[in-house]
């Protein structure tokens, strides 16, 4: 089922958290909200499960499948929620957790007690949590409780699923798992899915359309490569990875571009001091070499200007480059990109310019 | 979070950091002091109450128990509490429900009002009561008399004296438990559809089922020992309204020491089982809370 908001205005007292936000999303993507905590992404969570309302006098709508359900209560709405801390009722075993919104629902339309069990064990199944029946939260593991909470929300048979900081409270190892398993759950189940989440690389990785929010307000909407390759702000840059920022131009003499540029470190490459004169975009003084982990980082800082940067390079490299702190070395950037009042330019660095690239 | 609190939990210090920040006079010192304190304040006029009540035997202890006057004040007494605990039961539910779940204005106010009755003195607190419900010169004189209704030096009296000053006992016990719980498990319930007397009854209460005992059985400590607002409000009057500490005092004035301290046994073995009953509740709600 689509979903659909359509300018949503939301203020708690004095404080604007979501400031005429539109958005859409197709009937069975996976969508994930992405920002910096208190840019308004769980709001809007909130407001689509019918857990907040916007302000009334906005004319603030939430649709889902064209059908206007900004009054309607959360319960009757057809989302099942997961939230960030679980809420698992925690006097109830895994099967009453399970089965409560089954339980919940009025006398004509309550499965009969058989049929309850019968679809808890097949939600257990889907969970990958069998056999767990009678184990209560406090007896699962994070990742265990968070699947529960999973099975907790399908089944009442939701249209959409809404998850806030699924993978918050779990540590890297489970949280990478969990995200790899929520991904093909999702593709097998082809339920519409927002979750919330403030790390790039889990929206990157897990979406199909990533929601970037800043300040209360969307930033960009776009597949995980467009908003990473594309990015249509400073911001979105700066959120998405790690980035080196630069205060006006290149500093070569030819150069006259002013704004910001920005290059991530896997596009700075390092060569010995001198090597290649007439392309270089500037020297740089080693501060620190970090050998340790999937690729070497370098921290460096250009001379003149004193702007420190960080440049990743493959651990191989690093070996024949053979430098140390204090070092002088060449850095040539090859992939930039220049926001100018405005104006985005992306494109690569020769002889001291910012050659655009031909973007058909 | 769960994760990482179960990891903290297992941490157990090494045997060294418990004594490392005192040294060994220092410490024994500190015992000596709580423990004297105990023993001379708390302990002593226990073993007293039980030592007078037995002092002439059994016979004696028992007898006091077929005095018709101690049998109405025992009665008096668990009417009280029938009355005040369930009341202050719905009430605390109430008053702890609406300061953790939701905002509203007023609601510091009402958090400072419920304190009320532990800061002003229970006898002002009865004089308030006469002066609002007396029928010779209260507020109500006139409705009251018209209706030939009793309040003060009767049943109703007492129950409201008693009900005042019981009231923050056991709303003060669900703050901070329904405070730590915070409102998501109220919110699943209702996305998963649940109305609110389900999420109430399903949800709400089962995680708070016992801090709420807890508050009852203190509420209802307090309900059957209170003295002095009930001292004002209920004109003392033996067979009628006389409470059990009210009719303990008159005994005691009466110099019939041991009837005075046998009806004391049973309002001490009452706190001895409030205290049974608190440290039962303490040690189940740690193991609710260690899972």
């Amino acid at each position: 089922m689509s979903i659909e908001a359509k300018n949503i205005h939301k203020t708690f007292g004095d404080y604007n958290a979501l400031d005429d936000v539109s958005l859409e999303v197709p009937d069975g993507k996976l969508v994930s909200l992405l920002g910096p905590s208190g840019s308004g992404k769980t709001t809007l969570l909130r407001i689509l499960a019918g857990l907040e309302y916007p302000d009334p006098e906005k004319n603030s709508r939430v649709l889902f499948h064209g059908e206007d359900v900004t009054d309607v209560a959360p319960g009757k709405r057809g989302v099942g929620f997961v939230f960030q801390h679980y809420a698992l009722f925690r006097h109830m075993t895994v099967e009453k957790n399970i089965s409560f919104g089954l339980r919940a629902l009025p006398r004509d339309k309550r499965p009969s007690a058989d049929e309850v069990r019968r679809r808890v064990n097949r939600l257990l199944e889907l969970v990958q949590l069998d056999g767990l029946n009678r184990r209560l939260p406090s007896e699962l593991s994070g990742g265990q409780r968070q699947r529960v909470a999973l099975a907790r929300a399908l089944a009442v048979q939701p249209r959409v699923l809404l998850l806030d900081e699924p993978f918050g409270a779990l540590d890297a190892k489970v949280r990478k798992d969990l995200r790899r398993w929520l991904r093909t759950f999702q593709e097998e189940i082809k339920i519409t899915t927002i979750f919330v989440t403030h790390d790039q690389e889990e929206a990157l990785e897990l979406a199909d359309e990533v929601v970037v929010m800043n300040n209360a307000r969307i930033e960009q909407v776009g597949t995980p490569q467009q908003v990473y390759d594309r990015p249509s702000s400073p911001f979105v840059i700066e959120f998405l990875g790690n980035v080196n920022r630069f205060r006006a131009g290149l500093g070569t003499p030819s150069d006259d571009s002013k704004g910001v540029l920005y290059v991530r470190p896997h596009d700075v490459e390092i060569e010995a001091a001198g090597a290649s004169e007439h392309e270089y975009a500037m020297q740089a003084r080693v501060l620190h070499v970090f050998s340790a982990g999937n690729y070497g980082r370098v921290a460096l800082e250009r001379l003149g200007t004193h702007e420190q940067f960080e440049a990743e390079v493959s651990r191989e490299r690093l070996r024949q480059l053979h430098i140390t702190s204090g070092d002088v070395v060449t850095v040539v950037f090859r992939h930039v990109r220049l926001f100018d009042h405005g104006r985005y330019t992306e494109g690569e660095v020769r002889h001291g310019r910012l050659v655009p690239y031909d973007i058909a | 979070m769960p994760a990482i609190a179960s990891r903290t939990r297992s941490f157990v210090p090494p045997k060294s950091f418990r004594t490392i920040t005192e040294a060994a006079p220092v410490r024994w010192t500190l015992i000596a002091i709580g423990v004297g304190f105990l023993v001379l304040f708390l302990l002593m006029p226990l073993i007293a109450i039980f030592y007078e009540a037995f002092k002439k035997g059994a016979q004696l202890y028992l007898a006091t128990f077929s005095d018709p006057y101690a049998i109405d004040a025992i009665k008096l007494t668990l009417t009280v509490a029938a009355i005040s605990v369930p009341l202050n039961l719905v009430f605390g539910l109430a008053a702890a429900w609406a300061i953790t779940k939701f905002t509203f204005r007023g609601k510091s106010l009402l958090v400072t009002v419920l304190d009320l009755p532990f800061a002003v003195s229970p006898v002002i607190a009865g004089l308030v009561f006469v002066l609002i419900f007396s029928t010779t010169h209260g507020w109500f004189a006139e409705p009251l008399k018209a209706g030939d209704l009793r309040i003060i030096f009767a049943l109703p009296g007492i129950a409201i004296a008693t009900i005042f000053i019981t009231l923050p006992f056991i709303a003060r016990e669900l703050i901070p438990v329904m405070q730590a719980q915070g409102r998501d498990e109220e919110l699943a319930a209702l996305t998963l559809g649940a109305g609110g007397w389900r999420t109430f009854f399903h949800v709400t209460l089962p995680n708070v089922k016992w801090g709420l005992f807890y508050g009852v059985v203190l509420c209802n400590a307090r309900a059957m020992g209170e003295f002095g607002a009930v001292a004002v409000v209920s004109g003392n009057i033996k067979g009628k309204t006389s409470t059990m500490p009210l009719y303990i005092e008159t005994l005691y004035m009466e110099y019939q020491t041991v009837s005075a301290f046998s009806l004391a046994t049973v309002l001490s073995i009452l706190a001895l089982v409030t205290l049974l009953l608190k440290n039962f509740i303490e040690w189940r709600s740690a193991k609710a809370a260690r899972h």
